[in-house]
């Protein structure tokens, strides 16, 4: 749905506007899901009222730290990421590839129904574009297409809002990838509240975009809304709580396969997966075979995988990757390099929610500087080891 | 590894909506097609070559080096390398030795049986490349699989090739694949066939010690030499370093590279070997490519 | 003795080696024919010389009670055989079994010793020589315990 058209002209809408489009979504046969206060966190839930969006509500995020506050004002998008991403709708956690019925040695196979869901993610960050984007590729990019996944991509409208302030562990300036989303949106939202008033500077990023935008409530921006936008944009790319320097970043990792830093690394980690669960781009998977008990109908099953599980490396004999220094290894190299090689482009998008949600707090922007820092001093062991 | 088109594509900036409406159109590269085993055929006392033949139509072509995705109902799916073409043509050979619950389950199968086939996927062998030139084929264990079709490919057009060959290693007399055929090849005059075994009684005959000194051994020119190698990783790691020490030039020694391929198209993330996806930039790997990454444990 | 010098200096064990140095190994040379299964030395016997394969194949076993020899090499045309001649007190630690018509020349080791110890640029020569096969097979031998194929 996403076209890259260029961007209409900036039009305002109120909250009651941000209503019209919830119900224009759904009556236009969307499925619309929105952030939603879910058990102290802000996750990604069917909305159909504005009156569901976390109203008031901020997150404060640092390094295995997240916790809900109340803001002093009635902003609808005043947060930045929770621990879910728009992965778990186009990519979700459980998928049933196909099944089989056998009886005797006649075996007939079954693909799933296509999956005709249309989704309307609303309060797509722009890191979470850029993340929706590089899935895109490693699903869609080569000659063996995930058919699924590219059906509820295809189908999906996407309404941005750009960030007006940033989290603890955010980093997307370092990565290129926001505060502000700059394409792949339908519509990109800004929230403004100022002596104005709350509203939204709406504009479009493709034609069914401004399509949808036609019944809505709307008046045309003026500079100084303009300016408030930029200004909050603004305001969230000086407040990034983590950076990280790319530069060279992708050979960095590839020649420092053995660095001590790794040892170090490992004492801390837990092998638990967090970061592979919570990141929006990590996307491997395991398969599973279920049957019933007479054995006639089978299926298999795609669940999410974690490169820090010891089977994810299984082969007959053993897993090649043993130890937690070689799988956190292998994770944030995939994630910062070998990602170029594979897909054109870095697989993180600094959203940092592997940092907020990794129960140790380990924190990829620390490791990274850690490597870098390291690698540059010229101090090595006599025998020539670093 | 070649990802200068992906590059291009410039992920992560725009969409590209173009590309994901025809893959939401494509076809489901995720379903297996149905075989039955035509013939099983027990090689060694762990290890079978089925013969599959699609229930309906024809199989698709191979190139030597390739692998398929083999299912049994209700018990799994497993990568198992092609190792030859159905005489007539119609189907794929497959040997596989019981390793898993899968391997295990596709071993016991009898004539009749189905089973679900995807594929074939990833790299084949430098065939083409290596016409004109001498070929050296170094074999491990069941890595003589994998191996093969290349070894009947360039049996068949031997006039295209310079000097062949074949050195094959295995842990025992007992335990050498596909022994009838390694002694067609070994009957004829324009083939030099080289097998070696780790322990031997004394009613062996041949050779005893591991592959990699028959490198030595072996007549081949190697600046014009192509290096086919396939067996346990340890074995290709010794073997390409005797490869080059004879003076092989790295980019011209393809090793047949093993990581746990669950998907074969890419899209799992089990098989990756650096910036590899072995299911498809392998399983035939450039040496050069790869000889940084297999000093590396635990990649 | 010059046809046996000549059989030296046609063997790769030779190759490059001066004239003259080579002629005061073949002063230590004999000429030796075995038939198949014919034993070139027993375990525990006197290592008291060392052999240049010409022709043949010879399987280097190692007998244990109750069961077959277990051969763990074998050598060919071009190899040598036996190092235990270079190392006191002097004893085989196998046997060497021909496992074809095998030709050898045999180097008296005493012989080549004495010539080593008077001479050692000759003695440096030799360590040159036999050090690289010694470690090849040293290597072989790891990879032979790794038991490797039983993987793939």
């Amino acid at each position: 749905m996403t076209q890259p058209a260029g961007p209409g002209k900036a039009a305002v809408i109120a909250r009651a506007g941000l209503q019209q489009l919830l119900d224009a979504l759904g009556a236009a046969g969307y499925e619309v899901l929105g952030p939603a206060v879910r058990d102290g966190a802000i996750v990604y839930d069917r909305i159909a009222k504005v009156d569901e969006l976390p109203a008031g509500w901020t997150d404060r995020q640092d390094a295995g730290r997240y916790r809900l506050e109340r803001r002093g004002d009635q902003a609808l998008f005043g947060f930045v990421v929770g621990p879910q991403s728009w992965k778990r709708f186009l990519h979700p956690p459980v998928e049933t590839l196909w099944s089989t019925r056998q009886e005797g040695e006649r075996m007939e196979v079954t693909a799933p129904q296509p999956d005709a869901t249309r989704y309307a993610f609303v309060g797509v960050r722009a890191c979470e574009i850029r993340a929706i984007a590089i899935q895109d590729q490693v699903f869609c990019g080569g000659p063996f297409p995930d058919v699924g996944y590219a059906a509820r991509r295809h189908n999906a409208f996407i309404v941005a809002v750009n960030c007006g302030e940033a989290g603890g562990t955010c980093f997307c300036v370092s990565m290129g990838s926001g505060p502000q989303a700059t394409a792949g949106f339908d519509l990109a939202l800004t929230e403004l509240l100022d002596d104005a008033g709350h509203r939204f500077l709406v504009e479009a990023g493709s034609a069914a975009g401004t399509a949808m935008l036609q019944g809505i409530d709307r008046r045309a921006a003026t500079d100084a809304d303009l300016a408030a936008a930029r200004a909050a944009v603004a305001r969230a790319a000086g407040q990034m709580g983590r950076t990280m320097d790319t530069d060279g970043i992708r050979e960095l990792l590839q020649r420092n396969a053995e660095h001590p830093r790794w040892d170090q690394v490992a004492e801390r980690c837990l092998s638990c997966g967090n970061c592979t669960m919570v990141c929006p781009t990590c996307f491997c998977t395991t398969v599973e075979d279920h049957s019933d008990l007479a054995g006639t109908s089978a299926e298999r099953v795609r669940k999410w995988d974690s490169c820090f599980t010891l089977e994810h490396s299984y082969l007959h004999g053993g897993s090649v990757r043993q130890s937690t220094r070689s799988r956190y290894r292998q994770w944030i190299t995939h994630k910062l390099s070998s990602w170029f090689d594979q897909f054109g482009s870095s697989g993180c998008v600094g959203c940092g929610r592997c940092i907020t949600w990794c129960p140790v707090g380990i924190d990829i922007t620390e490791e990274a500087a850690a490597l870098r820092t390291a690698a540059a001093a010229p101090n090595r062991g006599q025998d020539g080891t670093p | 590894m070649e990802t200068a088109e992906a590059a291009a594509a410039a992920p992560g900036q725009i969409a590209d909506m173009a590309r994901i409406a025809a893959a939401a159109a494509a076809a489901d590269p995720f379903l297996p097609r149905v075989y039955r085993v035509r013939q099983a055929r027990r090689e060694l006392g762990d290890t079978v070559t089925l013969e599959l033949q699609p229930e309906s139509g024809a199989a698709p072509a191979f190139a030597p080096g390739q692998f398929n995705m083999l299912y049994r109902h209700g018990v799994g799916e497993t990568a198992i390398s092609i190792s030859g073409a159905s005489e007539d043509g119609a189907g794929f050979l497959h040997t596989v030795r019981k390793v898993g619950a899968v391997s295990a389950a596709l071993a016991g199968l009898e004539p009749g049986a189905a089973v679900g086939v995807r594929g074939p996927f990833g790299s084949g062998w430098p065939l083409a490349a290596a016409e004109g030139a001498d070929v050296v084929v170094v074999a491990g264990g069941l890595g003589l699989a994998p191996l093969r079709p290349a070894i009947r490919h360039l049996l068949a057009r031997r006039e295209r090739y310079g000097r062949v060959a074949i050195l094959f290693g295995a842990r025992h007399p007992r335990e050498l694949l596909f022994r009838q055929e390694l002694e067609r090849w070994r009957a004829r005059l324009d083939v030099d066939v080289m097998v070696t075994v780790d322990h031997a009684d004394a009613s062996w005959h041949g050779s005893v010690g591991v592959v990699t000194p028959l490198i030595r051994r072996a007549a081949f020119d190697p600046h014009e030499t192509h290096a086919l190698v396939c067996g346990p990783e340890v074995m290709m790691r010794f073997a390409a370093g005797a490869l080059c020490d004879a003076g092989v030039p790295q980019s011209r020694i393809h090793l047949s590279m093993e990581r746990n391929m669950k998907c074969a198209i890419g899209l799992c993330g089990h098989c990756q070997f650096g910036p590899a996806f072995v299911c498809k930039d392998g399983p035939v790997m450039r040496y050069d490519r790869i000889a940084g990454l297999l000093a590396v444990r635990e990649i | 003795m010059e046809r046996l010098d000549d059989l030296l200096a046609g063997h790769p064990f030779f190759a490059g080696m001066s004239p003259e140095l080579r002629a005061l190994i073949a002063g230590c040379a004999r000429n030796h024919r075995f038939d198949a299964g014919q034993y070139l030395f027993r375990e525990s016997g006197s290592a008291d010389e060392f052999f240049v394969l010409r022709h043949g194949r010879v399987a280097l076993e190692l007998a244990q009670p109750g069961r077959a020899p277990v051969v763990f090499e074998t050598l060919g045309e071009g190899e040598i055989v036996g190092a235990s001649w270079l190392v006191p007190p002097y004893r085989w630690n196998y046997d060497a079994r021909a496992a074809t018509l095998v030709r050898a020349v045999g180097i008296d080791a005493a012989c080549l010793r004495g010539k080593c110890e008077a001479d050692h640029h000759l003695g440096y020569e030799m360590m040159k020589r036999f050090v690289p096969i010694l470690v090849q097979r040293l290597h072989a031998t790891q990879l032979q315990i790794l038991d490797i194929y039983g993987n793939r």
